[in-house]
């Protein structure tokens, strides 16, 4: 199944990023045959709506799950509203987020962690 | 005649002067447009008579009818329409109530409805008519709190509005269509910066328009020559002193307790007459 | 490395003069200010630009006259009155839905990318400064400020700095929010004014949607001690701690005539306070 991932680069080693709206990349990861892809996230740079964006462009990509350190309300209702599911809390390098995921580690997320904008200060 | 009161810079004095003008004249209408902060009330302290709530119209879908082809999302410049899971999602907080996908919806499926985004209240003190709009927290969009304030605008009387400070788009909604506009400035070189971006909006705006120099023995003569350079006329100078600075602090208003300052502000406005029938804007 | 906002609430109570009074005493910081509507914090720094960068936000709408056959169906869909009797687009008015660019039947409008301000990395006296100024009738929907956040965290991490000073936004919408964020700490910095506190109430509850421990500067106290008295006991009762309060002076004023910051100008009350304002905030982060 494929899996997404909010990425501070375009590797494995790359960090989990904190915010699933204004990551700078996301990590399309093929579970059944470990291949992965690294996709840029054009949202970032969206005066408003860049969860929106974000989680429209990564539910067309037919993505069962998504990893990220922090989900905001907005991104939050449009992936559920497409039966995606939400993992959130992940932290250290993408290889490592994959391993615990596969392992169920992870718990499913009932609701957004952050407040909207949470993105927006930090760099 | 419509005045508006503006400065590029917070804190220069645009609610001392929109106040105190107004306690000045006869037959006045006191307008708050600030209304992510507005303050003027605590100098007026009218006595309220109405309320009534700001709404702007967000796009509502009919499922029933939507078919999810996703139309609505392509016309939205804002993401305020998101499609998900072939289901319309409206997030109402980005949405500038435009009013295309509704039109351009095929099915027909969108229609606006109503939500509240702020306030607009209406009173009175002695022969003041005030209002003012006050912005609901986490809402976005001052200008149609702005725009429901100025629908009160009386033409036959002397109308003042405080506008918010800045150059930035409530601004320009406060001051478009007045007949003049004072700018508020202090005369160190944080006033003069923002002045002379405040005077750049107005021009744009082709807005007669004076300035006003507050704590104007605090600085330097930078402002004074910038002015003279621009051809730009400085109706009055309010020097500091702490007595203004402590009664402004209390919540009171100069006039009532400098009266000297109700005839410099009846000067005020015969110059601003003046100078708006020589239209002064270049 | 610490962030920490200077945010008010209101305009002109002083919030830019203590940013750089910060920093002054701070030592291997990056300076941002995030008010991008009225940036002032470099005229104290003694600031040269050294890179300009175009920020471009949205979109405004733009006829082709050659194209246009004067139906009027752009006007009648405009609801901000900015297409013109002429059918040409008033800048000023559009706020770029392309309303009026999809129900042409001409194509005759065209959506153009919208340069709404610019933005600038200086360096100062005290370090580099990342600064920006929105255009004029822009909307300030915060991303210029985050993207002087941004930037400054970049400048930040790359030389290993201690501290992000950061001259906030005034008000309480988008453009504040997107200067608290993520900060470590938002120094509130209150006159003793009814309308101070009144503005500082909202922005409070703002700072504290967005989980960031505040603090208080009284400013100025002493142009009236009983309304000081009054905001003191308000804070207390609230449990926000008051880091100190700062006296009038005209030193002030002409120091930032002289385009310094009142640490460098002079020694006086105001700069012991302030000296010891900051201990204080290097203890606590």
């Amino acid at each position: 199944m494929k899996i997404a991932i909010s990425s501070s680069g375009m590797t494995l080693e790359s960090d989990v990023d904190p915010r699933f709206g204004r990551c700078p990349y996301y990590i399309i990861y093929e579970t059944e045959n470990d291949s992965f892809e690294p996709v840029e996230n054009k949202s970032g740079q969206a005066a408003g709506g860049a969860g929106i964006q974000a989680a429209q462009m990564i539910s067309s990509m037919k993505v069962e799950s998504v990893i990220s350190g922090n989900i905001g309300p907005n991104a939050f209702r449009v992936l559920s509203a497409a039966s995606v599911k939400i993992y959130s809390g992940a932290t250290g390098s993408i290889k490592n987020a994959v391993e615990k995921f596969k392992k169920g580690e992870y718990k499913q997320t009932g609701g957004p962690d952050v407040v909207s904008h949470f993105g927006m200060g930090r760099g | 005649m419509v005045i508006s009161v503006a400065s590029g810079k917070g804190g220069t004095g645009k609610t001392t002067v929109a106040v105190n003008l107004a306690l000045s004249l006869d037959n006045v209408q006191l307008l708050d447009c600030d209304v992510e902060e507005p303050n003027s009330h605590i100098f007026i302290k009218p006595v309220f008579k109405s309320k009534s709530k700001v709404f702007i119209p967000i796009p509502v879908v009919d499922k029933t009818k939507c078919d999810g082809c996703g139309r609505c999302q392509e016309v939205c410049i804002y993401n305020a329409v998101a499609i998900a899971g072939k289901k319309v999602l409206i997030f109402p907080e980005l949405c500038h109530g435009c009013g295309s996908c509704t039109y351009f919806c095929p099915h027909d499926a969108i229609k606006e409805e109503n939500e509240e985004i702020g306030v607009v209240e209406a009173g009175e003190k002695s022969s003041i008519q005030f209002i003012h709009g006050k912005l609901n927290i986490g809402k976005m969009m001052a200008p149609p709190v702005i725009r429901a304030v100025k629908k009160h605008i009386n033409k036959k009387k002397t109308v003042i509005i405080d506008a918010p400070p800045g150059t930035s788009c409530p601004v320009i909604t406060a001051i478009k269509g007045t007949d003049f506009v004072i700018l508020v400035t202090e005369p160190t070189p944080f006033g003069l910066n923002d002045l002379m971006l405040a005077v750049e909006v107005v021009r744009k705006l082709k807005i007669p328009f004076g300035v006003i120099v507050n704590r104007s023995d605090l600085g330097n003569k930078k402002t004074d020559d910038y002015c003279a350079r621009e051809h730009i006329s400085i109706l009055m100078k309010i020097p500091f002193s702490k007595k203004i600075a402590g009664i402004y602090s209390r919540g009171d208003s100069i006039v009532e307790a400098m009266p000297e300052y109700r005839e410099k502000f009846r000067e005020l406005f015969e110059k601003i007459k003046q100078n708006k029938d020589e239209s002064s804007a270049k | 490395m610490k962030q920490i906002v200077i945010i008010s609430g209101k305009g002109g109570t002083g919030k830019t003069v203590i940013a750089g009074a910060f920093a002054a005493l701070a030592r291997d910081k990056v300076m941002a200010d995030c008010d991008v509507d009225a940036a002032d914090l470099h005229l104290l720094l003694g600031s040269t630009i050294k890179k300009t960068y175009v920020f471009k936000s949205g979109f405004t709408a733009f006829t082709h006259r050659d194209r246009c056959e004067g139906c009027g169906v752009c006007r009648t869909a405009c609801r901000f009155e900015a297409v013109r009797e002429n059918f040409s687009i008033d800048p000023i008015s559009c706020e770029g839905c392309a309303f009026c660019s999809f129900i042409c039947p001409r194509q005759a409008i065209e959506m153009k990318a919208n340069i709404s301000g610019k933005w600038f990395i200086s360096e100062t006296r005290f370090g580099p400064l990342v600064h920006a100024r929105l255009g004029i009738a822009e909307e300030n929907s915060g991303k210029l400020v985050a993207l002087v956040r941004q930037k400054a965290e970049e400048i930040a991490a790359e030389k290993n700095c201690r501290w992000i000073i950061i001259d906030g936004s005034p008000g309480i919408g988008c453009p504040v929010i997107a200067s608290i964020t993520g900060t470590d700490c938002a120094v509130i910095v209150i006159e003793p004014t009814l309308s101070g506190l009144h503005d500082a109430r909202r922005v409070i509850d703002v700072a504290g949607h967005f989980n960031v421990p505040v603090r208080v500067i009284i400013n100025k106290y002493d142009l009236n001690c009983d309304m000081t008295e009054k905001i003191e006991h308000w804070f207390k009762d609230k449990n926000i701690k008051i880091l100190g309060k700062v006296g009038f002076s005209k030193a002030v004023v002409r120091s930032v005539v002289e385009g310094k910051t009142i640490i460098e100008y002079s020694e006086n009350k105001v700069t012991r306070t302030l000296r010891s304002i900051w201990r204080l905030i290097e203890e606590e982060l």
